[in-house]
């Protein structure tokens, strides 16, 4: 199912045309859309659910990975760039992704800092004439938008200077994920038009942040001594706590994109459980494979792929295609991380690329396969059309990776003008929790 | 006086303290350590990043006995903290010049 994002007052699902402002008042007039109190409570709850992906969830994911000294840097840069994606969403960024009318790319700018926005505005859900406040739609995307540029963070942490983090997440935000979210989820969008399928966010979160992450780190330089000292993950039982929040954060993040309590939700919820499944053992049998031991570090990182590999997925596969998607996906992102990140030398710090980009790639193409009936996907058609799905899904994936690797370029190059960009070698050597907040994780 | 350094494997610990308190040990320094010997070390792998640690983490007990008893406190060390394996350790022993006891300021084997 695609999203039939189109907000404002008496916007309805059915309208997939570009709406005039005199068309949606028309229909507005012919019937008021119902907002039912579950769809509603679940909404909110599902909001919840994502924030608790980012603070704690991804804040001890990413913090556990880092080394003893820079574990509240990373904790502090996750919780203080999801608190400005906040910010920056309520003035300009809902309205750059899903405002009223404006061209494919973004939306006007009608809705800057929420005007116009009351609790009796709605915003329209997949099943006609059915809507849920709108303020719960914009605090449901805003913590998306949220999380993925947290996730960019990942491969430059510990040499990356705080300030400089804050602002390339502000220009990154406005140049990449905004116009992203509106192309793939708005009613006019660029790729929504064309009938991409991206249910919870594979292309907007996973690739997005995946490859923001790669070009980053790229332009950022290595950490000093990356390939030649030891630079084990320093808690390996943090990241695995922060894991199990992911998962269960993430069901309100693919359940709660269907936007309504229904089945739709219901499928996403249960392919959330088996694809994530699938792929966690899938990682550790690939270490097994490759001689290895089944690890922990394994364990996680094949449930992180999963999740990133079900969410385009989430309600465009049945259980089986979710499954099979996410198993392979898996081992994808284990050579990604293992094989790939060493032959080029690139130091993605806690492999955002190598498991949200290349994770997110794989569910991207994979979604156009698991979504044909044939598969038990919830397509009307058979084999008929998987080309012509898979020519979008693809058409989407490239031109996503071209805008965001262009995107951070600029966010990245202006946040080095204001900031410097990255910690002096000292700061570096002592770790940033001293150098740039002053506090250590752990006293004993 | 002897004064007795044996590096031993940690989960023996317990097994040494019990076996030298039976003998008639009265005190110890016990101290956490890193080291290698025959044993060598592990390797640790991160998502595929490997890791060789070279130092192993080992317990170094640090007695005191009078020249009576250090024979039989090396060979209960000996015997309590062998698992019959590489990496079971090594047992030193130096002579021991003089020892006082801070309290009562005794000296020699009283003290001990």
């Amino acid at each position: 199912m695609i999203r039939k994002i189109l907000c404002g007052a008496g916007a309805l699902g059915a309208s997939m045309f570009v709406a005039t402002a005199a068309w949606a008042q028309d229909a507005a007039a012919a019937a008021a859309p119902t907002v039912d109190k579950g769809d509603t409570a679940w909404m909110m709850t599902s909001t919840i659910l994502v924030l608790m992906m980012i603070v704690p969830g991804l804040a001890l994911f990413y913090g556990g990975l880092a080394r003893t000294k820079n574990m509240l840097s990373v904790m502090t840069q996750v919780g203080a760039i999801c608190a400005v994606a906040m910010i920056v969403w309520v003035g300009w960024g809902y309205t750059e992704a899903f405002g009223d009318g404006g061209n494919p790319f973004i939306a006007s700018f009608s809705k800057a800092l929420l005007m116009n926005v009351t609790p009796s505005t709605t915003a329209a859900t997949f099943t006609s004439g059915v809507a849920i406040p709108e303020y719960v739609f914009i605090c449901f995307q805003m913590t998306f938008a949220a999380i993925t540029v947290a996730l960019v963070l990942g491969s430059v942490v510990e040499r990356m200077k705080f300030s400089a983090a804050m602002i390339f997440g502000v220009c990154w935000l406005t140049l990449a994920y905004f116009p992203i979210a509106h192309m793939v989820w708005a009613g006019n969008g660029f790729f929504f038009a064309k009938g991409a399928l991206d249910f919870a966010g594979g292309t907007v979160v996973h690739i997005n942040s995946g490859v923001a992450a790669l070009v980053a780190c790229i332009i950022l330089g290595k950490r000093i001594g990356y390939g030649t000292e030891p630079m084990p993950p320093h808690s390996l039982t943090m990241t695995g706590i922060g894991t199990g929040l992911l998962w269960v954060g993430w069901f309100g993040f693919n359940a709660g994109s269907a936007l309504e309590a229904n089945g739709s939700a219901a499928l996403a919820m249960m392919n959330t459980f088996v694809g994530t499944a699938a792929a966690g053992l899938g990682w550790m049998l690939a270490e097994k494979l490759a001689g290895h031991k089944p690890s922990a570090l394994g364990f996680c990182s094949g449930i992180v792929a999963g999740l990133v590999a079900v969410t385009p997925a989430a309600g465009n596969s049945g259980p089986l295609g979710a499954i099979v998607l996410c198993f392979l996906t898996s081992f994808v992102c284990y050579l990604a991380v293992t094989k790939v990140k060493a032959k080029f030398g690139y130091d993605d710090a806690l492999d955002t690329f190598g498991v949200h980009g290349i994770g997110g790639m794989c569910g991207a193409m994979g979604t156009g396969v698991v979504y044909s009936a044939a598969l038990g996907g919830p397509s009307g058609d058979s084999w008929m059309g998987m080309g012509a799905q898979l020519l979008v899904q693809a058409e989407t994936v490239g031109t996503t990776i071209v805008w965001t690797a262009v995107a951070t370029v600029i966010s990245i190059y202006i946040a080095k003008a204001l900031t410097g960009l990255r910690v002096s070698p000292e700061v570096e050597l002592e770790g940033l929790d001293i150098g740039e907040h002053g506090e250590r994780a752990y006293n004993y | 006086m002897k004064f007795i350094i044996a590096i031993i494997k940690p989960f023996k610990l317990d097994e040494v303290r019990e076996a030298l308190g039976a003998i008639g040990v009265a005190g110890m320094t016990v101290s956490e350590v890193k080291g290698f010997g025959r044993q060598k070390g592990q390797t640790e792998i991160y998502r595929g990043a490997e890791y060789s640690t070279n130092m192993l983490p080992k317990v170094k007990l640090e007695i005191a006995a009078s020249d009576a008893l250090a024979p039989q406190v090396v060979e209960t060390i000996q015997q309590a903290a062998s698992t019959d394996s590489i990496g079971d350790g090594k047992i030193f022993v130096l002579d021991l010049a003089s020892a006082t006891r801070i309290r009562t300021g005794e000296t020699g084997d009283t003290a001990l």
